[in-house]
């Protein structure tokens, strides 16, 4: 009998025989939606540098990419990210991780970057809680879901990520959902094309923390709540902020030509060494 | 190398400017740094001068972007630093601790000022003496040097990025605001004359299964991005290949215990230290900006026929305890001199105790470094 080997087995780092994922989690979608973009553009692992910083999403690109990555830590990921495209100004460089990672603890790093509009793809998986840590309540948690920090229902108002982002300047925004993975990968293949600060949300089900603290249980109803709720850009943009409230906003949000930092630096260095640009 | 990295000649020139030409000497590419009192004049001539030699000096958000920065782009083969002060040291702790458990080769200078949280960002105090060592959390080891003027600045700075990439760690240069904003005489050499360490890489086109990159005691080749390594980076607990473990105790033993050794094994080579004690029954311990009121004072001590010597600390960490120890066999009296409240005086007292008495004398305002009258005087009373 002849063995079948995924069609994108080629990019999963050798030593890996194993996902660390609950069952029914979004997150083995997006690693699918990310190699598939890496696949139809033909391009190869080593063209990449992956980073990622704390939480579960972190762990999309680290182990699992056969590729140069860097698991950093919590928060961080973008300014690692800055770093490594300043020396490698020529590679593509992604950053895989969460909301809490991205939003919360690192939402500082997100939004320079984003106003630098340095060349980077930014992939932020939105399961809207803390999912490693056991379900706690972060700044993209929804009015009144019993988290193990807000056991009374969280109160406070959440971030709307794509539209900070956008408001700080990025040059290419999109917005998905797990149940989008066609859509999700052609907005990764644009973004990792981009010249420019490239975001990508994802809503993504973690059945296992928020399914059971909202009470929309397992994935499949997560999922088919993600497609009832979901609503292409170009239509919403005629509806009221009031037919909007509970809807997810789907699509590519912002796509525009803007100065890239790592290409005026390299006018300004070409400046400084007295050198024709 | 550009002659322009390298500006050979004799200069009137301060510290802080000092620090950054030896950055720039030693083959400093990238820089990142936020502004702050009183170490902003490195940052202001690395963001001049890097670009001109095809560097360059990014500002960052704060200081903990600008240490991920920078070990980012040291991942990517770049010889990197950052320049900061007290505070900063406090925001980049964690990232040191990162840059520490994957070995980045990366320099910062602390230019140190006084007391805890704000302060007074214009006094000189040597406040961060055991951070440096001990900031960021968990057991590890680091490099750190204490230059005592501009042109140890320069020369100390040079050495912390040799140390840097030759033991894949990070290296602290701490200053304070005296060394760093005093103006002295600084020689630059001749660019051929330095001495400049590179980091060993894997060779090129070698199989990513068989690269062992990390947790070698002498030192493993750096599977830096960007050349096919396929380098798989974690601070987790992980192996030699860098794959993570996170279930296993005796490689959680191994992880700390190889990280640490990589330095403690290698002390010897790191220790810098400078003693003119022989024959001296007083001994004045000392390092930074305070070894120069202590080398006045045991002048002024010998001139009034006082046997006294003294030791200079440039090598902080790893503890120089063996060297502390030969001197303090040859001593009766040890005094630490400090500008703070006592911070290395523990350490040097427990190497010198069994064989010397051992005693402290803080500044008598802190950010005063110790008049040499009232160390003479101290002396006196010592060997009375």
């Amino acid at each position: 009998m002849t063995e079948i080997i995924h069609p994108l087995h080629r990019f999963v780092r050798p030593s890996v025989t194993s996902s660390t994922n609950c069952p029914g989690c979004g997150n083995g979608i997006v690693v699918q939606s990310i190699l598939r973009a890496v696949d139809e553009l033909r391009m190869d692992m080593d063209e990449f540098v992956f980073v990622s910083g704390i939480g579960c999403a972190a762990w999309i690109p680290s182990p699992f990419f056969n590729a140069d990555v860097l698991h950093s830590i919590h928060g961080r990921p973008i300014a690692y990210a800055l770093g490594i495209k300043m020396g490698l100004p020529e590679k593509k460089v992604m950053v895989v991780s969460g909301d809490g990672d991205l939003v919360a603890i690192g939402g500082n790093h997100l939004i320079h970057n984003a106003r630098r509009n340095v060349e980077m793809t930014v992939i932020c998986v939105n399961n809207r809680i803390y999912g490693m840590t056991g379900g706690q309540a972060g700044p993209t948690t929804p009015a009144g879901v019993m988290t193990t920090t807000t056991p009374y229902g969280s109160f406070e108002n959440s971030f709307d990520i794509s539209r900070l982002v956008i408001g700080a300047g990025a040059s290419f925004v999109a917005r998905w959902t797990t149940v989008h993975a066609r859509q999700l990968t052609k907005s990764i293949k644009k973004a990792i094309q981009k010249k420019g600060f490239a975001f990508i949300e994802v809503y993504s089900q973690c059945p296992v923390q928020f399914g059971r603290k909202s009470g929309m249980n397992g994935s499949v109803q997560m999922m088919a709540d993600y497609r009832r709720r979901s609503i292409q850009v170009e239509k919403a943009a005629g509806m009221t902020q009031e037919e909007l409230k509970d809807r997810i906003v789907v699509g590519e949000l912002v796509d525009i030509e803007k100065p890239e930092m790592v290409k005026e630096i390299k006018g300004i260095k070409a400046r400084a060494m007295g050198r024709p640009q | 190398m550009t002659p322009e990295r390298v500006l050979t000649g004799r200069y009137f020139m301060m510290g802080n400017e000092a620090c950054a030409e030896g950055a720039l000497a030693a083959g400093c590419e990238f820089a990142a740094g936020y502004p702050i009192t009183p170490a902003t004049e490195v940052a202001n001539r690395l963001a001049r001068r890097l670009p001109q030699v095809g560097g360059f000096f990014l500002q960052m958000e704060d200081e903990i972007s600008s240490i991920a920065a920078v070990i980012g782009a040291s991942w990517t083969g770049k010889k990197v630093m950052t320049v900061t002060s007290g505070p900063g040291i406090s925001l980049m702790s964690e990232n040191i601790g990162f840059a520490v458990g994957v070995e980045t080769p990366c320099v910062i200078v602390n230019v140190q000022r006084g007391a805890p949280s704000t302060g007074m960002p214009t006094a000189g105090v040597q406040g961060d003496m055991v951070q440096a060592k001990h900031g960021s959390h968990g057991d590890y080891e680091i490099i750190a040097l204490c230059p005592s003027s501009p042109q140890e600045m320069f020369d100390c700075t040079i050495t912390a990025f040799n140390y840097a990439e030759k033991y894949r760690t990070p290296v602290f240069i701490l200053s304070d605001a005296f060394v760093g904003h005093m103006r002295e005489e600084v020689v630059i050499p001749e660019a051929e004359t330095i001495e400049r360490v590179y980091r060993k890489i894997p060779a090129q086109g070698a199989d990513p299964q068989t690269i062992k990159g990390f947790l070698d005691e002498d030192v493993a080749p750096m599977p830096i991005f960007g050349r096919g390594f396929k380098a798989h980076v974690t601070s987790s607990c992980h192996d030699e290949a860098g794959k993570r473990n996170l279930i296993d105790l005796s490689s959680l033993d191994l992880f700390v215990r190889r990280l640490s050794n990589k330095i403690l094994k290698h002390k010897e080579e790191i220790t810098i230290v400078e003693g003119d004690y022989e024959g001296g029954d007083v001994v004045l311990v000392s390092y930074g900006s305070v070894a120069r009121a202590a080398a006045t004072a045991a002048h002024l001590a010998r001139e009034a026929g006082l046997p006294a010597g003294t030791l200079r600390l440039v090598t902080v960490w790893p503890f120089p305890d063996h060297e502390i120890e030969r001197m303090a066999r040859t001593a009766k009296h040890v005094i630490v001199l400090e500008n703070n409240l006592g911070q290395m005086y523990p350490y040097i007292k427990a190497a010198a105790a069994r064989f010397a008495d051992v005693s402290f004398l803080p500044p008598r305002l802190l950010g005063q470094i110790q008049d040499p009258e009232d160390i003479v005087s101290k002396i006196k009373e010592v060997v009375r």
